[in-house]
């Protein structure tokens, strides 16, 4: 595989495609650990880090990756680290830190069967660990779920700017099958999503010619975690407002709109095309950005439907579920808001998709 | 025209008071740093990381770019702001709790693969700032608020030698045990210091210098009682003493 073409359909695994996109955007350090199913990216920016004269370091632990992560967005890098269900526990002190630091950086899961060790399959049920922080404290973290790899190649790029935007953590929630998977994609340059990002004056270089720059999050005795804290708040609000992407299809006049991301969503709307062949009136609304959750678009779909009907399909017992209900708790009766889930490492079909819209459409 | 100079402090460590307590190694160790990077000349071209510990709030101290570490990571971090600031100077400042329990994995990986960085590792043998819990160099038969009946080798282990032990990596390229219990102590510790700066400033490689140093409050002993103890009691488990240093 040459990796350089651009423009050119090119064939990769999702965890390639991550890896080249953060070629693409200038990732300077990548730090990581190996653990299925994303090890491909570690072996993939091994080579071309290094091809780019750009740093890659194997960390002694995923803990250790993510303090290196901390410290190279400290010093003002373009840093990226990426692991698996387990891994991304074990980098939830350094999420914390860097959350509270204000630090941009990219994190990557692809999420594996859980929990405990779990197995190697797809899951989304890191979903609530993702979109509620995972770590100490009050703070959220950008969460963007790809479904398939040109968005993974997209949604990188994606995340390096809306990190330094925002000074925020954002995480790609992949998923096993979306990591493992291959599929052509038209692998073109660096697209930067915004004309300008704001200088990183805060970035550790040494103090010439100005006062040092502490990165600290320690506040004691004085009221400036609370103020922290609201400044964090007051953040999140702004993100939420300027920041909901998702894919509508076929929501339109539906009498049932079925709610999936990731990998979940490409079988949802296959299942979807043989209904709409039949005549049913199924749409899929699928969130793009799991935090912030497009929750106001949801609602505004309910709105116009005459007897809103909801299905959420994911691979987990009810994460994203409670989001769908907080979206449309005063447009949708609860019992309206029907669930299909599957744990384990299990995924969804397309036959049993169909089944469990005959139960709910008759 | 002669000039009596009563006191002159560093001009890279802040004016007034630490909170460190009195008879506690830190400020002499801080003095120490302070001297060595006027004399260097590296205050802005340095970044620091502070640990979690007594040393936490050292960026209120040392006038330079700064970053307080999470607990243990210290070697991480600073590894990845060397590698991004090849030219700059990265001090990184651990106490034992830090570098010896939880961030061992930390100092032996960083240690490991060379980083060129200068480590000051001060040793009290306690958790100073959670009030003097047991730590990984607690002498056997110290006691502590989570040692009550003296730390005993059964159950607890010995007293971890982080000098012996990083030594036999041979990545290190610089490593010695110093005291700040007395004046002529003091003068050798400034003495490593300073090498395991100008080491890294020179490109030699990964350096470290463990500090024995004196916790009045965490051992229940008086400034004067604690000087004692380290050299009765500490020198005997520590031997100073350089346990490595490959000349270029």
């Amino acid at each position: 595989m040459e990796a350089t073409h651009t423009g050119k359909k090119v064939l990769m695994k999702g965890n390639e495609a991550v890896g080249e996109a953060a070629i693409k955007a200038g990732c300077q350090c990548y730090f990581a650990y190996p653990i299925t199913p994303q090890t491909e990216t570690p072996e993939y920016l091994s080579r071309r880090m290094e091809e780019t004269g750009r740093i890659f370091l194997q960390a002694e632990s995923e803990v250790a990756a993510i303090n290196m992560v901390f410290g190279a967005a400290a010093a003002g890098a373009r840093a990226m680290t990426s692991s698996s269900s387990p891994g991304i526990s074990l980098k939830q002190e350094g999420i914390s830190y860097i959350s509270a630091a204000q630090l941009p950086c990219v994190i990557v899961n692809v999420v594996r069967g859980g929990p405990g060790l779990g197995n190697i399959d797809a899951s989304q049920a890191d979903y609530i660990q993702s979109t509620r922080g995972g770590g100490h404290g009050d703070y959220r973290c950008i969460v963007l779920a790809p479904n398939s790899i040109q968005e993974c190649y997209d949604m990188t790029m994606n995340a390096f700017d809306l990190a330094d935007k925002y000074r925020i953590i954002v995480m790609i929630q992949n998923d096993g099958i979306i990591g493992q998977m291959v599929e052509a994609f038209e692998m073109h340059e660096y697209i930067p999503l915004f004309d300008n990002l704001p200088a990183k004056d805060w970035a550790l270089t040494g103090c010439r010619g100005r006062q040092p720059n502490v990165c600290h999050t320690l506040y004691l005795g004085t009221n400036g975690l609370e103020k922290l804290n609201r400044q964090l708040q007051e953040k999140y609000a702004r993100i939420q407002r300027e920041l909901a992407w998702f894919e509508e299809y076929a929501c339109e006049n539906a009498e049932l709109i079925i709610v999936a991301y990731g990998a979940v969503s490409r079988i949802t709307k296959a299942a979807i095309k043989q209904l709409n062949g039949s005549g049913r009136r199924v749409g899929l609304f699928r969130p793009r950005t799991l935090w912030p959750y497009p929750s106001q678009r949801l609602a505004e779909l309910a709105g116009k439907m005459k007897k809103p009907k909801f299905l959420v399909i994911e691979m987990s017992a009810g994460q994203m579920l409670i989001d769908v209900q907080l979206a449309l708790m005063d447009v949708v009766p609860k019992k309206d808001i029907y669930f299909e889930g599957m744990g384990g490492g299990w995924y969804s079909s397309v036959e049993g998709t169909l089944k469990k819209v005959q139960e709910i459409l008759g | 025209m002669t000039q009596t100079i009563l006191k002159r402090q560093p001009s890279s460590i802040t004016e007034g008071s630490t909170h460190y307590c009195g008879g506690c190694g830190h400020g002499i160790t801080l003095r120490l740093i302070g001297e060595v990077v006027d004399e260097l000349g590296v205050r802005e071209n340095m970044i620091l990381t502070s640990p979690v510990g007594c040393a936490v709030v050292m960026y209120d101290y040392l006038k330079c770019d700064s970053i307080e570490c999470a607990h243990g990571r210290a070697p991480a971090t600073g590894t990845a702001i060397k590698r991004v600031h090849p030219d700059k100077f990265v001090l990184i400042y651990q106490g034992d709790g830090d570098l010896a329990a939880i961030g061992t994995a930390e100092i032996i990986h960083a240690a490991n693969r060379g980083e060129n960085l200068t480590v000051i590792f001060v040793n009290n043998a306690v958790y100073g700032m959670t009030g003097g819990q047991m730590a990984p160099t607690t002498l056997i038969g110290q006691r502590t608020t989570t040692s009550p009946f003296g730390r005993t080798i059964k159950g607890m282990g010995r007293p971890i030698r982080i000098c012996e032990l990083l030594s036999n990596i041979e990545e290190t390229k610089y490593i010695e045990r110093v005291s700040v219990h007395n004046v002529r102590n003091i003068q050798k510790a400034k003495a490593a210091i300073k090498k395991a700066f100008n080491n890294q400033i020179n490109g030699v490689g990964f350096s470290l210098v463990e500090i024995l140093s004196m916790c009045p409050i965490g051992w229940r002993l008086s400034p004067q009682q604690s000087q004692k103890y380290i050299e009765e009691q500490m020198l005997h488990y520590f031997p100073l003493g350089v346990y490595r240093d490959v000349e270029y």
